[in-house]
């Protein structure tokens, strides 16, 4: 029992990694309406600003806050000068540019930072909170910021006109047009937004992992996994997803034998298959219903 | 009566396409414009015209002012709320989130209050969903709610596609009732397009008829009804 309750309490501290990624992913589907494979880079490309910044002699909090705000610019910037031209073209195309800005972002980080690993720092400190090694203080500010983020994004979509707007461009544009949304604006807000998200998951997760360009390959898995779990319409469905699937992967990974540490991301891939089969909308996603 | 809206010389395209040839029409204020024609004639390719959702060509003014070339939002904004094909609801959102849509171009909260109060009087139905998902709303609320949604931008012109379509028609009665209160009692002008001819001929006081993209016939809607090509072709007695 101990030892459930010690792998359940792991299980949460990298289930909170996720559920940074995953709210991250449920920001740009709720914008674009699909997938921005690119964004774990983003998130790896804003924390090694943040990294630069503290290198240049900048206090934590200080490079956290100005970290997202240059990402949140950069995010706009990438929808005004990328995407917004090639507004029209199939899905294929902004997924091929997905791909695109992932290795661009990806070589462009080795090439100024290089690709040796760099330890980031945690304004919550390293102590144990619960019992030895189970829960470090930065595990639970970093669900602490997990919780925060999750409660501004549910009052921005939920009660404030920007957030209607935003959702009414994600989900038919043509109508959110037709009332006077200024649509092609949402979107970029959508992407600078996303890009904020992204940034301070990645400054959670660098304490743990390590800042490297590579650091965001398996845990943008992760997210995904994550997303798709809790529905990809629902902020609190991502949180509630990362949170599950980092606690049934190192539940599978200590009682199931056979899975030890290699066969971790399949247990997330395999969540993702099980889900879609069952439930495709997620555990809160809203399902989409219409009659005529 | 002074012109709400006019259009000279236009002509629209879906890429190389031309759909629309050299049309030209006036609506007046305060009055029900009806936009007649068969299947592909080009109705509802006139409304995205001047809607700025298609590219096209020739000088649209409305209330004097030229929109041809404006954005979908921007021409909103100035007071065209169009009704679309199908709808346009917002499927995943609730009632109150699609009125509220409606009006997001508004500013004053307290007005914007009293509007949904507004639209409840039109439509009692929509206050009884008001919390429900607007997928799950039958047809005909359906288009009371799209309805109600154009009003919320208390609009100078409506611009309707079809509003009839795939209703019973006991609810079509009802809706075109409607229709003529909010075009008397809220000063909205209508350019309704429609394929139930004789509904809309008895609805509006002005009508269009359109053939392969050009106006063949213009006039008061009583003329055009008794003219005996337009009764054979689509009346239907």
């Amino acid at each position: 029992m101990d030892l459930f309750i010690h792998q359940v309490l792991a299980g949460l501290a990298t289930g909170a990694i996720y559920a940074c990624m995953a709210l991250a992913v449920v920001m740009i589907y709720q914008a674009i309406d699909h997938f921005n494979f690119a964004q774990g880079e983003m998130a790896m490309f804003s924390t090694f600003i943040a990294w630069q910044l503290m290198e240049w002699g900048f206090p934590y909090w200080a490079a956290f806050f100005l970290t997202i705000a240059i990402s949140f610019a950069a995010g706009v910037a990438i929808e005004r000068s990328i995407f917004r031209p090639l507004h029209n073209a199939p899905v294929m195309s902004h997924v091929v540019l997905f791909i695109a800005i992932f290795v661009i972002i990806n070589s462009f980080a080795g090439f100024i930072w290089d690709f040796n690993i760099k330890s980031f720092p945690t304004p919550f400190g390293t102590r144990p909170v619960l019992g030895q090694g189970l829960l470090s203080a930065h595990d639970a500010g970093m669900i602490a910021v997990v919780l925060i983020l999750l409660l501004l994004l549910f009052v921005f979509f939920r009660y404030t006109r920007v957030g209607l707007s935003m959702r009414a461009a994600a989900a038919n544009p043509e109508s959110a047009q037709l009332v006077g949304v200024r649509v092609s604006w949402m979107l970029a807000l959508g992407w600078g937004m996303a890009a904020a998200v992204g940034a301070v998951a990645g400054m959670m997760i660098a304490p743990v992992v390590f800042l490297e360009p590579n650091m965001m390959l398996s845990i943008l898995l992760y997210g995904f996994a994550g997303a798709v779990v809790g529905g990809l319409t629902s902020p609190l469905g991502a949180v509630i997803g990362g949170f599950s699937v980092g606690v049934i992967e190192n539940l599978a990974g200590t009682f199931i034998p056979y899975i030890g540490r290699e066969m971790k991301l399949s247990i997330a891939l395999a969540l993702i298959v099980a889900v879609l089969m069952v439930k495709p909308s997620g555990l809160l996603g809203r399902k989409i219903v219409s009659r005529v | 009566m002074t012109a709400l809206l006019t259009a000279k010389g236009v002509s629209a395209f879906y890429g190389q396409t031309q759909v629309l040839y050299d049309l030209e029409f006036n609506m007046a204020e305060g009055g029900i414009t009806t936009l007649l024609g068969a299947n592909g004639a080009g109705k509802t390719s006139t409304l995205r015209a001047l809607s700025g959702m298609l590219r096209t060509h020739g000088e649209i003014r409305f209330n004097g002012q030229p929109i041809t070339g404006k954005a979908t939002e921007d021409i909103a904004r100035l007071g065209i709320a169009h009704v679309p094909e199908g709808r346009g609801t917002f499927v995943r959102l609730t009632v109150e989130e699609n009125l509220q849509l409606g009006a997001i171009s508004r500013g004053n909260r307290k007005e914007i209050a009293d509007d949904v109060e507004r639209v409840f009087n039109y439509f009692p139905q929509l206050r009884v969903r008001y919390y429900q998902q607007a997928g799950t709303l039958s047809g005909g609320e359906q288009q009371m709610l799209a309805i109600g949604r154009a009003l919320m931008l208390r609009p100078k012109l409506m611009l309707l596609d079809e509003p009839s379509f795939g209703l019973a028609p006991r609810i079509v009665q009802e809706l075109f009732g409607i229709l003529r209160t909010l075009n008397r009692q809220e000063k909205v002008s209508m350019f309704l397009v429609e394929q139930n001819a004789s509904l809309a001929l008895d609805l509006a006081d002005h009508a269009y008829l359109l053939e392969t993209g050009r106006v063949v016939m213009a006039g008061d809607a009583k003329e055009i009804r008794e003219d005996e090509g337009i009764r054979r072709s689509y009346l239907g007695y």
